[in-house]
């Protein structure tokens, strides 16, 4: 059906893929596996038109094809279900869906709706098509972002990291789905990073790595820990066991309560000790960036909020002084990226570099050396501007900036989001040495495996309460599911 | 045929396609004056015309000190992303300060002093208002100033056909002549005032250092690139907006006190007052691409096509407007230039 | 009273077509600053032809050099992704600088034969109810909102945003043309430098005022006729300079953009659209 050869592309001086062939056909399931970084999202990004590859064909029921553009894509059948659902947040359900159709020239609002009805009646959407976007819930989003991509009548069907929105139970459905849809014929290229995923869902699994394709394999071959082997190209050392909580209590939360329209924060309450990681987990959208933003002083709120004992200033500046650091949810909003990698390490601190009115750049370059040095940071030098690194080299710029002033409290979202394993491992490593120096973190993260190896207490955001904490013990991730997902332990 | 960003451009891509812009621009400017019914080579050649002889090149130089004062201030707001169009209206609101001071209090030797602080000052409230609408209720500072320019316009031409018009002026609308106190010193019998000069040279020295090497520069850097940045960080945004955007219209007020206090002597027609200089300024501002000292460079640069197209009025008599489309068309070369080498074109596939 | 409505229609007409190009633009997430000097050259365009060919070649010229326009810029704020306002702005300059220079021949040479304002106030507001129509209930109209809101999302979807903008850009630019027209055929009718006299900005304005709706844009359109009007009708008349009656308009922007700073715009306005990453 469908078949890539020896597709390279390069972003200047980086290989993004090198000569990497695929083939799926009719009625398959194709895995892409692979670590954040190794190159999966480009490959798709290229069969949807939306890079140019530099060398390589593309081969579709033997023709070779270009596809200079997603329109294109779609003309040739090909259909992408993004990794992060992008609709229109302001059109309802039912505009949204429309993109995906051969739309008339002039149409009504109501023989639309009509006509997605009659397209509909086989797959059921389970929100009205009238509702705007914006009030449904992520795990909603993608099924009308797999629905908007069937309306087009695909031969291929590409998801791309579709479970990393879902809870458990809504990942089992969409897999049902995709089998129905195997059996109708279509080619599925399913793309993650789970190996449980795809061994649940494959018939073949495609393995990459640094860009290039380093092994293909049947479900029959397969089992985790080659996958394991071929995906990361060493064998993983599992992280070191924390050590108990002491007695302290750092950060006392009591009735919460962040005003949002959509789900807001309400009445959430904790207590976190000193040597403590709390992960707290849910489906994208329950709160969580708004728990950590009114912790992080970026959003008013109400309710106490206790640090240390004093009541914890709104103002993120006064709160790095006093020993509370922040990872936020967008890598983006962490840096700076015209400027180098020695000022984003100063960019909490840069006053203290100016005693007497001037900047003292020699002084900051010099400690930023340091930690380059202490955090493994890969760039040319500490005056290369920022926005000139990998996206796990940027995360630990920021980890290292946090963490320099040897904090008291780490609110860290989503720490590891699209970082390389290596980064990851070493992002957990530093998370696991302030613990033990005694620090508390409050971890939120979508990846599940990522709380439950850190954790001594876990937690749930359900629209907007908190749901545990329990005890890490006592927690499995089917527990931590139905946590997110009906709001109960 | 489709583009794809490249996060790191060669010069000489850069330097090629600004060479190509630039030429599409002269093109398109050639276009123009042959649609006017001048041959396009004499106009470029009058164009140039100032850089021949020492009198050509002390109207640029005189041309170039508000460009200057404004350009620097420009640079900076625009870098700390404030875009400050109405730098003609506080050229204009600083030049009605000057005036008040020469005209209004009893003269001596804090004349000019006083002229320079009372200029810039109101030049900052001006845009200060604006600053203030854009943090207060998110007004588009863009379309605030942009207003507040033919505000400053009209508040001009109020003053100079109402309340101080000049005594011993009749059927022309001005005040009446600065005394001597109020009056810059300038180079020779050139137009050129000196002291004015040395204030922007010393301003997009300081602005550079200020930027570049203190904290406030430091946390004006972060706010301009990446707001969301600054929020994390704590920073007081709309301080540290409203600082820049004050700089910005003190300096442009610095250059009406200039205008009128070194040149006409008296306050007039704001046509007269200022030849879009707030314009021109952006320009320079654009072209030194965020950093004030640039602007030593770009400002005469711009200052000779001012220059220029005073020749051509005076030669061909042509509306002095062609110095608006020489700048439109110039500052689209160069964004095209800029946008397009932050790309690379792929042309198959 | 009825002399003063008709006379705030008129006043409002040129407001009206000109917001309704900008409009159209931003609706797509395209800022188009540069009405002003669209207008301006527009409606020496207009002057010209009518003068060697009739008003009906007039009307065709200012309307097909407003659209070239909004395509010449198109050029640069979507093709090139170059900052969109100041490439507005220097378009305003250009279209400014080049009608004072090339209209200097016209200058005070009355217009033989004017069109009558009210056939083409009648066609304005024809216009805004049809542009309300192919906002909600076309294709274009769907595909313009959605490359407006999120242009990434209408990429993922099929729709050409490159394609979809331009066209947005050259219809806009046609109405700013037709506006431009309207002075120099109808409303004056002749040319003079300067006569936009900052309607182009006031019609920027009014889109913001207008919350992006066209039918709201009649109405705010037709209430800054009226005010023109009073001013027109006060001036002399109370003791009050006229310089600050002439000033009016431009605080009245002013204040409607304090007013209606934090209104809703499309989510993608002015940011020039970047595939990937």
């Amino acid at each position: 059906m469908l078949k890539l050869e020896n597709i390279t592309k390069r972003f200047g001086p980086v290989v993004a893929n090198r000569r990497v062939s695929l083939e799926v056909g009719r009625g398959e399931v194709l895995a892409l596996l692979g670590e954040n970084g190794a190159g999966k999202t480009t490959l798709v990004s290229i069969l949807y038109g939306l890079y140019a590859p530099d060398e390589g064909r593309i081969l579709l029921e033997g023709r070779e094809v270009r596809v200079p553009s997603p329109k294109a894509a779609q003309r040739l059948g090909i259909a992408l279900v993004p990794q992060h659902p992008e609709l229109i947040e302001a059109h309802t359900v039912a505009e949204n869906l429309a993109l995906g159709l051969d739309l008339p020239p002039f149409f009504s609002r109501r023989a639309l709706e009509g006509r997605l009805r009659e397209l509909l009646k086989d797959h059921p959407l389970g929100v009205a098509l009238e509702a705007p976007v914006a009030r449904l819930s992520a795990g909603e989003k993608q099924r009308v972002e797999l629905l908007r991509a069937l309306l087009s009548r695909p031969k291929v069907l590409i998801l791309d990291e579709p479970t990393s929105v879902l809870t458990p139970k809504e990942a089992q459905e969409l897999f049902q789905e995709i089998r129905r849809l195997q059996a109708l014929g279509l080619a599925v290229i399913f793309i993650s990073h789970k190996l449980d995923e795809v061994l649940a869902i494959a018939d073949r699994i495609a393995v990459l790595r640094g860009g290039e394709k380093v092994g293909e394999l049947s479900r029959k071959e397969a089992d985790k820990e080659t996958l394991v082997r071929m995906m990361v190209g060493r064998s993983v050392a599992p992280l070191p066991k924390v050590p108990p909580p002491r007695e302290e209590v750092v950060l006392e939360v009591e009735d919460l309560v962040v005003p949002r329209h959509g789900f807001p924060v309400q009445g959430v309450s904790f207590a976190l000790r000193a040597g403590e990681v709390l992960g707290v987990a849910g489906v994208a959208g329950s709160g969580q960036s708004e728990l950590v933003e009114a912790l992080a002083g970026l959003r008013p709120y109400r309710g106490s909020v206790r640090f240390l004992g004093q009541p914890l200033p709104k103002d993120p500046a006064r709160l790095y002084a006093l020993g509370v650091a922040h990872i936020p949810e967008e890598r983006a909003m962490g840096v700076v990226g015209g400027m180098s990698v020695a000022e984003n390490l100063a960019l909490r601190t840069f006053r203290a570099y100016a005693p007497k009115g001037l900047l003292d750049y020699r002084a900051m370059e010099r400690e930023a050396r340091a930690l380059i040095e202490g955090y493994r940071i890969k760039t040319p030098s500490p005056r290369t501007p920022v926005r000139f690194l990998s996206g796990g080299n940027v995360q630990k710029v920021i980890l290292a900036r946090e963490l320099k002033g040897g904090p008291r409290l780490l609110l860290a979202m989503h720490p590891t989001y699209g970082v390389d394993v290596g980064a990851a491992e070493e992002v957990h490593g530093r998370i696991l040495e302030l613990v033990r120096q005694g620090a508390a973190v409050l971890l939120v993260s979508e990846d599940l495996d990522e709380i439950l190896a850190l954790s001594h207490r876990v937690a749930a955001l359900y629209h907007g309460r908190l749901v545990g904490p329990i005890p890490r013990e006592a927690a499995s991730r089917e527990a931590l599911g139905r946590m997110m997902a009906e709001g109960r332990a | 045929m489709r583009l794809e960003l490249d996060p790191n451009p060669t010069p000489a891509k850069i330097l090629g396609l600004y060479a190509l812009f630039l030429g599409l621009a002269l093109l398109l400017l050639g276009g123009v004056f042959l649609a006017y019914g001048v041959s396009p080579l004499r106009a470029y050649a009058l164009l140039l015309s100032p850089l021949g002889d020492t009198l050509g090149l002390a109207e640029v130089a005189r041309r170039t000190i508000p460009l200057l004062l404004i350009g620097a201030g420009l640079s900076l707001a625009f870098r700390v992303g404030f875009f400050n169009i109405g730098a003609e209206g506080q050229l204009l609101l600083g030049a009605v300060g000057a005036a008040y001071v020469a005209l209004f209090l009893p003269p001596g030797p804090w004349t000019l002093p006083l002229m320079f602080l009372l200029g810039g000052a109101l030049g900052a409230l001006w845009v200060g208002l604006a600053a203030w609408l854009r943090v207060r209720f998110g007004a588009s500072e863009i379309l605030t100033t942009l207003m507040q320019n033919y505000l400053a316009y009209y508040l001009v031409v109020y003053l100079v056909a109402g309340p101080w018009k000049g005594q011993f002026v009749f059927g022309f609308l001005y005040t009446d002549r600065f005394p001597q106190e109020a009056q810059l010193p300038r180079l020779g019998d050139t137009l050129v005032h000196w002291p004015t000069l040395l204030l922007g040279v010393g301003a997009a020295l300081l602005l550079q250092v200020l930027l570049f090497r203190t904290p406030l520069g430091f946390a004006w850097r972060i706010l301009g690139e990446n707001p969301a940045a600054a929020r994390y960080l704590g920073l007081k945004g709309g301080r540290l907006l409203l600082v820049a955007a004050l700089v910005s219209g003190f300096l442009a007020g610095l250059a009406g006190v200039g205008e009128v206090a070194g040149i006409h002597l008296r306050l007039l027609e704001p046509a007269q007052i200022s030849l879009g200089y707030g314009f021109t300024a952006i320009l320079a501002a654009w072209l030194a691409r965020g950093r004030p000292l640039l602007v030593l460079l770009t400002a005469p640069l711009l200052g000779v096509i001012l220059a220029g197209g005073d020749a051509l009025k005076l030669s061909l008599s042509m509306p002095f407007r062609v110095v608006d489309v020489v700048a439109g068309l110039f500052l689209l070369a160069l964004i095209g230039a800029e946008a397009l080498s932050r790309h690379r074109l792929i042309w198959r596939r | 009273m009825e002399e003063a409505l008709v006379r705030a229609v008129l006043f409002g007409t040129p407001i009206l077509l000109a917001s309704l190009g900008a409009l159209l633009a931003e609706r797509g997430g395209v800022v188009n600053l540069g009405v002003e000097g669209i207008m301006a050259l527009s409606a020496l365009a207009a002057f010209a032809a009518a003068m060697a060919g009739g008003v009906g070649l007039g009307v065709l010229a200012g309307v097909g050099t407003g659209a070239v326009l909004g395509a010449f810029l198109g050029l640069f704020a979507v093709s090139l992704r170059a900052n969109q306002f100041v490439a507005g702005l220097a378009l305003a300059a250009l279209g400014l600088g080049a009608s004072g220079l090339l209209g200097k021949r016209y200058e005070g040479v009355p217009l033989p034969n004017p069109l009558p304002e009210e056939g083409l106030a009648l066609l304005a507001l024809a216009l805004a109810a049809l542009l309300h129509l192919l906002l909600y209930r076309t294709r274009f109209g769907l595909y313009l909102r959605s490359v407006g809101e999120n242009p990434r999302a209408a990429d993922l979807f099929g729709v050409s945003v490159d394609g979809v903008r331009h066209l947005a850009l050259f219809l806009g630019g046609g109405l700013m043309g037709l506006a431009g027209a309207y002075l120099s055929l109808a409303y004056r009718p002749s040319w003079t430098d300067g006569m936009t006299a900052g309607l182009g900005w006031v019609a920027i304005a009014l889109v913001i005022l207008a919350a992006w709706q066209p039918l709201r844009a009649v109405l705010g359109a037709y209430l800054f006729g009226l005010l023109f009007f009073l001013q027109f009708r006060l001036q002399g008349s109370v003791p009050i300079p006229s310089e600050a009656f002439a000033a009016m308009p431009y605080l009245l922007v002013i204040l409607v953009l304090a007013l209606s700073g934090r209104t809703r715009a499309p989510k993608a306005l002015g940011i020039p659209f970047e595939r990937g990453r």
